[in-house]
């Protein structure tokens, strides 16, 4: 199996300061890796890198796109690039407000991709946008209703859903359920669970929350400094750490 | 004639106007930044209309301006009487002599022939403005053609509703490329913007100027179940009687008695000078007694 996408030596610096240094791995369909570590460890510096949003200063980023073959996304043009973003990519952010247009109702938001993408029919896209929100549990009858009206939760089930009317094979999360409390949590993590399943998508998910990984991960990341210090299969790494500061991260986890 | 330079502004100012209009027509849709003058006027009041006029006239031009079909409203008046003054320039009220046509919001009845210079004020020049607030980012969608958003408007306007709308400044897409806001004319005027004669949009607070040549093909953005379609009040003029032109809603007294006319004052003088009569109307003899 080729794998979908294949990430080689990114490194980002701020001036002298080190964004992320040197990371390499291979992401195969249908596969989801969670990357962990403290804050400014580098996580999101190498997210945004990965999904286009910021440039690396050294690396490639190689990606399956479906006409032609593996692609590095650093040296392809822009236009090819934001279509990549808009279609077989999606990005959910840790802040449901970035992610969404606030002042566009929730099937606006969900159907913007399905418009950027050429659907001129407003039947369609209103079909779709509905049944987007039936699978992410926001009732048909809210499909009017701005995101400022929604609670937390929902704006950031509105924000998957809107990410993935597309039918995307690769998923950008940036802490997809911070901010939220306990068991609203629970219930997207679920949500995402199955429908990172049923869709065969394959993701990369930034959290420092161990639980999340641990539930939706295969495999897992873990960076400290802007350096990868471990890799592994997400149970063998938690369960297993062997570097000190996984060793460090694994038994911070307070215990209820 | 007075102590002013020809049309006001100074020769190489208008020089460095012309560049963008011949660039503007060049890209048809295409907002070309240009260095906006102060005018003798409030942003607002039709600056940058003015300054591509002043760009474009000649000595021999006959000049028009009409303010919301108008052709006697304050705007549409000083505009012309700056222009007599400083330029020297004939001017004239009916549609037919006028060599340039300085206009607000409506575009005239009578087609316009390809000698004539249609030249509108546009207080937003940027369709996706209210869409997307960053100009750096609304600059880059229209580099690389990323029209989805303006759906978005006119599915949120079908939404709330059930129709879109969107009834001025409606977008439209030109000659296949650019996206464009034909500045806050009524979208019953949106079928004319393909014509024989030169559009010149003006931007002046927003320093933008950009043009559609003749014969360019000029589509109103929709849904293909929800196809666009140029409304106007459904009623004939009370004055001329004619059922073709864009109407203006008047409530004439206290209780609420309604009458409409048409909003471009020359094309109904001329239908009422030529016999025709509306339900309101009298004949144009006596009006003028």
């Amino acid at each position: 199996m080729n794998p979908l996408l294949n990430v080689g030596g990114i490194s980002k610096f701020y001036g002298h300061r080190i964004g992320c240094k040197d990371v390499s791995f291979d992401l195969y369909p249908g596969e989801v890796m969670g990357i962990v570590g403290e804050s400014g460890s580098g996580k999101s510096t190498l997210l945004n890198c990965l999904a286009g949003h910021l440039a690396p200063d050294t690396g490639a980023v190689n990606f399956d796109t479906r006409v032609d073959g593996m692609r590095d996304t650093v040296t392809m043009s822009e236009p090819e690039r934001r279509m990549l973003s808009r279609t077989d990519w999606a990005f959910v952010h840790q802040h449901a407000r970035d992610g969404l247009r606030m002042n566009v109702s929730a099937g606006g938001n969900v159907g913007e991709r399905l418009m950027a993408v050429g659907a001129r029919h407003y039947g369609e896209i209103r079909d779709q946008a509905t049944d987007w929100l039936g699978r992410v549990e926001i009732n048909a009858d809210r499909v009017d209703d701005r995101p400022t009206a929604f609670s937390g939760g929902m704006q950031q089930r509105l924000q998957i859903a809107r990410n993935l009317v597309t039918g995307p094979r690769l998923v950008f999360m940036d802490e997809p359920t911070g901010g939220l409390d306990v068991s609203v949590q629970a219930r997207l993590l679920d949500l995402l669970r199955g429908l990172v399943r049923e869709m065969n998508l394959s993701a990369i998910i930034v959290t420092h929350d161990l639980a999340v990984v641990r539930l939706l991960a295969d495999r897992l990341m873990v960076m400290k400094d802007g350096h990868v210090v471990e890799t592994g299969l997400t149970d063998q790494v938690l369960d297993d750490p062997q570097h000190g500061y996984t060793q460090l991260l694994v038994s911070s986890v307070l215990q209820v | 004639m007075s102590d002013y330079n020809f049309a006001y502004l100074d020769e190489q100012t208008k020089r460095m106007i012309r560049r963008a209009i011949l660039k503007g027509l060049a890209i048809p849709g295409y907002q070309v930044p240009f260095a906006s003058r102060e005018m003798p006027m409030p942003y607002g009041w039709g600056t940058g209309g003015v300054q591509v006029s002043a760009a474009v006239l000649t000595p021999e031009d006959t000049f028009k301006v009409i303010d919301q079909g108008a052709d006697d409203t304050t705007n549409a008046v000083s505009i012309r009487r700056f222009f007599e003054k400083t330029a020297d320039v004939a001017v004239t009220e009916a549609t037919a002599e006028a060599s340039v046509i300085q206009t607000r919001h409506r575009i005239p009845e009578q087609d316009l022939r390809a000698d004539q210079i249609l030249v509108y004020q546009v207080p937003i020049p940027e369709p996706l403005r209210f869409l997307e607030p960053s100009e750096v980012e609304t600059r880059k969608m229209h580099a690389l053609e990323e029209y989805g958003l303006m759906h978005v408007k006119l599915y949120e306007d079908i939404s709330q509703h059930g129709a879109i709308a969107t009834s001025y400044a409606y977008p439209v897409k030109v000659e296949g490329r650019y996206v464009m806001d034909p500045s806050p004319i009524p979208k019953f005027d949106n079928p004319k913007l393909n014509m024989a004669g030169i559009q010149l949009f003006g931007a002046g607070r927003e320093q933008r100027i950009y043009a559609v040549p003749p014969y360019t093909d000029v589509v109103s953005l929709d849904f293909e179940d929800y196809p666009f379609e140029a409304s106007k009040a459904d009623h004939a003029c009370d004055l001329c009687g004619a059922t073709d032109s864009y109407l203006d809603e008047l409530i004439v007294d206290d209780s609420g008695k309604r009458m409409f006319m048409c909003s471009d004052t020359d094309y109904c003088c001329s239908r009422r000078k030529a016999g025709h009569i509306g339900a309101q109307g009298v004949p144009y003899a006596e009006d003028a007694a």
